[in-house]
C-alpha cells in the first residue's frame, strides 16, 4: 500500500519540480513568437523579434566580445583548475593546503559582487602602481572570469580523478614511461570527461556573467549580459526575450551534445574495461 | 608521490595557489584596506586614511538591510529546502537509465543565462502578467495582486535560481544512502513515516547542510533578482553596494559593505569548506 503512494509521491515531487524549473523559460521562448510589442498579450505568431535582433547591432558586437572572452577565460581556468584537482586530489598533504581548499572553494559561493569590486580595486591599484592595466576591458574581464570559472573545473577535474583507476598510471611507469608521459598519454586523456565538461562550464559561466563583468569592464568591452541588463532595465521587450531564446537553443545543443557524448563514451569505457 | 616527479608536482599546486593567491585574495586585502579610506573627488576616487567614518554610518543606517538580506536568504533556503529535498529523494530512488537524464534536467537550468531565468519572471508576476490575467479570467480575484516588486518576487526569485544547488548535493547523499539500512528498519516494523525520521534523514543530513550553505551564501549577496524583481522595500545588500558604488561613486562606502558581508559570511564558508571537502572526499 505505502509503496505504492510512495511512488505517486515522488512522481508528484519530480512533475511539480520540474514544472517549476521549466514553465518559466518555456513561456520566455513562446512569448519570442509573439506578435504583440506587449509580452504578456499574445498578438499572433511572428518571427519579426528574431529579424529585429539580427539588425540589432549593439548585441551583435556585445556578442562577439562575451564570446571572445569566454573562449579566453575557459581556456585559461580550464589550466589552472586542472592543476588545483590534481594538488587537490594527488598530493595528500603540503603546505598551505587548508589555505588552498579555501580559495578553491570560496570563488564557488562568495557573492559575485564582493568578486567583481574585490577584482576592480586590485586592477586600479596595480594600475596606480605599475601603470598595468591600462584601461579595464576584455583583458581585465578575462581575468576575472578564468578566476572564478577555475574552482568550478577544479572540483569536476577533481571529482573525476578521485574515480580514475590508478593502476593504468603505475602499469604505465613499471612498463618504463616517464612521468610526464603517463600524465600526457593516461591520466589526461583518461579524465577527458572532465576537460570537456570543465571547458564548457566556464565559457558558458562566463558568457552568463553580468555582475562581475560590470564591475571589472570599462567603457571599451561590453559583454552581451551587459547589453541585455541595460535593455532589460529599461522594460521587458519581446527583442530580449528572441535573444534568450536563440541563447537558449546553442547552449541546450551544446549540453546535450556533449552530455550525450560523454554518456556514450562511459559506455565504452565500462564495456571495454570489464 | 607516485608517477609524479617533485618539480611537476610544484608547478601542478604553485600555479594555481599563485593566481589564486593574486586574484582572490590579495584583492579581498585591498578591499579591507580601502573600507577604511575616504571618499574623494578625484581618480581613483578616495584618499587612504584610517578612517572608521564608513562602518560607523554602516552600522547606523544599513543593519536593517543586512537583517532583510539575511531573512530573505534563509527564507528561500528553507523553501528551496522543502521543494529540493522531495525531487532529490525521489531522482535518487528512480531506476538507473532515468536517474542520469533526471540529473541532467536539474542542470540544464544552471547552464543557461541566470538574467534571462529571473527576467522570465517579470512577464508572469507583473499586474498585466500571466498569473494575474489567468486569476482574474477565472473570478479568483476582482484586481491584479502585487506580485512583483516586494518581498514575495524577491523570494520566489532566489528559489528559482538557486535551487538546483540544493538538488545536487541532497542527491549525492541520498544516492550513497545504503538500501539495506532502509530495508532493515522497514523488516523491523518501522512504519514509512518513520523509517524517514529515524534513518533516511539523519544520514542524509550532510546533504542537507552542504545544499542550505551552497544557497545561503551566494543568496545573502544576491544582486540581479532584488534589483530586477525586487522593489524599494526589499533592498538587498548586494543591491545596496552597487548603488553605492557605481550610482554614488563611493568606493569606500562599497568596500565596508562588501567586508561586513565578508564578515557575516565568513562561519558559513568554513563550516561550508568542511562539508564539501568530506563530500569531495568520499
Amino acid at each position: 500500500m505505502s509503496a505504492r503512494r510512495g511512488g505517486a509521491f515522488r512522481i508528484f515531487a519530480l512533475l511539480f519540480g520540474f514544472a517549476f524549473l521549466y514553465l518559466p523559460i518555456a513561456l520566455l521562448v513562446v512569448y519570442s513568437f509573439n506578435f504583440s510589442r506587449l509580452v504578456t498579450v499574445w498578438g499572433g505568431f511572428s518571427t519579426r523579434w528574431y529579424a529585429a535582433l539580427l539588425d540589432n547591432e549593439k548585441y551583435r558586437d556585445a556578442a562577439f566580445t562575451s564570446l571572445e572572452i569566454a573562449v579566453m577565460a575557459a581556456s585559461i581556468a580550464l589550466v589552472l583548475g586542472t592543476c588545483a584537482g590534481f594538488a587537490m586530489n594527488r598530493f595528500g598533504r603540503f603546505r598551505g593546503r587548508l589555505l588552498f581548499g579555501f580559495m578553491l572553494m570560496a570563488p564557488l559561493v562568495v557573492p559575485e559582487v564582493i568578486l567583481g569590486l574585490s577584482l576592480l580595486l586590485l586592477f586600479v591599484a596595480a594600475q596606480g602602481l605599475f601603470g598595468w592595466p591600462a584601461s579595464r576591458g576584455i583583458v581585465t574581464v578575462t581575468i576575472a572570469h578564468a578566476t572564478f570559472t577555475a574552482c568550478f573545473v577544479a572540483v569536476l577535474v577533481r571529482a573525476q580523478l578521485a574515480g580514475f583507476d590508478r593502476a593504468l598510471e603505475e602499469a604505465a611507469l613499471d612498463l618504463g614511461a616517464r612521468p610526464l608521459t603517463v600524465l600526457w598519454r593516461i591520466t589526461l586523456p583518461g579524465i577527458s570527461p572532465a576537460l570537456v565538461s570543465g571547458w564548457l562550464l566556464a565559457f558558458t559561466l562566463s558568457l552568463d556573467d553580468l555582475v562581475v563583468a560590470s564591475f571589472v569592464s570599462g567603457p571599451s568591452a561590453t559583454t552581451l549580459p551587459m547589453a541585455v541588463y541595460s535593455s532589460v532595465r529599461i522594460g521587458v521587450t519581446p527583442e530580449v526575450n528572441a535573444l534568450a531564446t536563440v541563447f537558449l537553443a546553442i547552449v541546450f545543443t551544446i549540453v546535450t551534445l556533449a552530455g550525450w557524448l560523454m554518456a556514450r563514451q562511459e559506455r565504452r569505457r565500462l564495456g571495454a574495461g570489464i | 608521490m607516485i608517477g609524479i616527479g617533485s618539480g611537476l608536482r610544484r608547478a601542478l599546486i604553485g600555479l594555481p595557489f599563485a593566481w589564486l593567491l593574486l586574484f582572490f585574495l590579495l584583492p579581498l586585502a585591498i578591499v579591507a584596506a580601502i573600507s577604511f579610506a575616504e571618499s574623494a573627488d578625484r581618480i581613483p576616487p578616495f584618499s587612504l586614511t584610517w578612517t572608521l567614518a564608513n562602518y560607523c554610518t554602516l552600522a547606523q543606517g544599513c543593519l536593517r538591510v543586512y537583517l532583510s538580506s539575511l531573512g530573505l536568504a534563509a527564507m528561500a533556503t528553507l523553501l528551496c529546502l522543502l521543494i529540493g529535498y522531495p525531487v532529490a529523494f525521489a531522482i535518487a530512488r528512480a531506476p538507473g537509465v532515468w536517474r542520469q537524464l533526471l540529473l541532467f534536467l536539474v542542470m540544464l537550468p544552471f547552464w543557461t543565462s541566470f538574467l534571462i531565468r529571473v527576467y522570465a519572471w517579470i512577464a508572469i508576476l507583473q499586474p498585466s502578467g500571466l498569473v494575474n490575467r489567468l486569476l482574474l479570467a477565472i473570478g479568483v480575484i476582482e484586481t491584479p495582486l502585487p506580485l512583483l516588486y516586494n518581498g514575495f518576487s524577491v523570494t520566489l526569485g532566489l528559489v528559482y535560481s538557486y535551487l538546483p544547488f540544493m538538488i545536487l548535493p541532497l542527491y549525492g547523499s541520498l544516492s550513497r544512502l545504503d538500501e539495506s539500512l532502509v530495508e532493515a528498519a522497514a523488516d523491523l516494523g518501522a512504519r514509512p513515516r518513520r523509517v524517514f525520521r529515524d534513518v533516511i534523514l539523519p544520514l542524509s543530513l550532510p546533504g542537507v547542510a552542504a545544499g542550505c550553505l551552497l544557497v545561503f551564501i551566494p543568496a545573502v549577496g544576491e544582486f540581479v533578482i532584488p534589483d530586477l524583481l525586487g522593489g524599494p522595500g526589499t533592498l538587498m545588500i548586494g543591491k545596496m553596494l552597487w548603488q553605492e558604488f557605481f550610482d554614488n561613486v563611493d568606493w569606500p562606502a562599497a568596500a565596508a559593505i562588501a567586508m561586513a558581508l565578508v564578515a557575516v559570511l565568513t562561519l558559513p564558508l568554513l563550516i561550508a569548506q568542511r562539508f564539501l571537502e568530506r563530500e569531495g572526499a568520499a
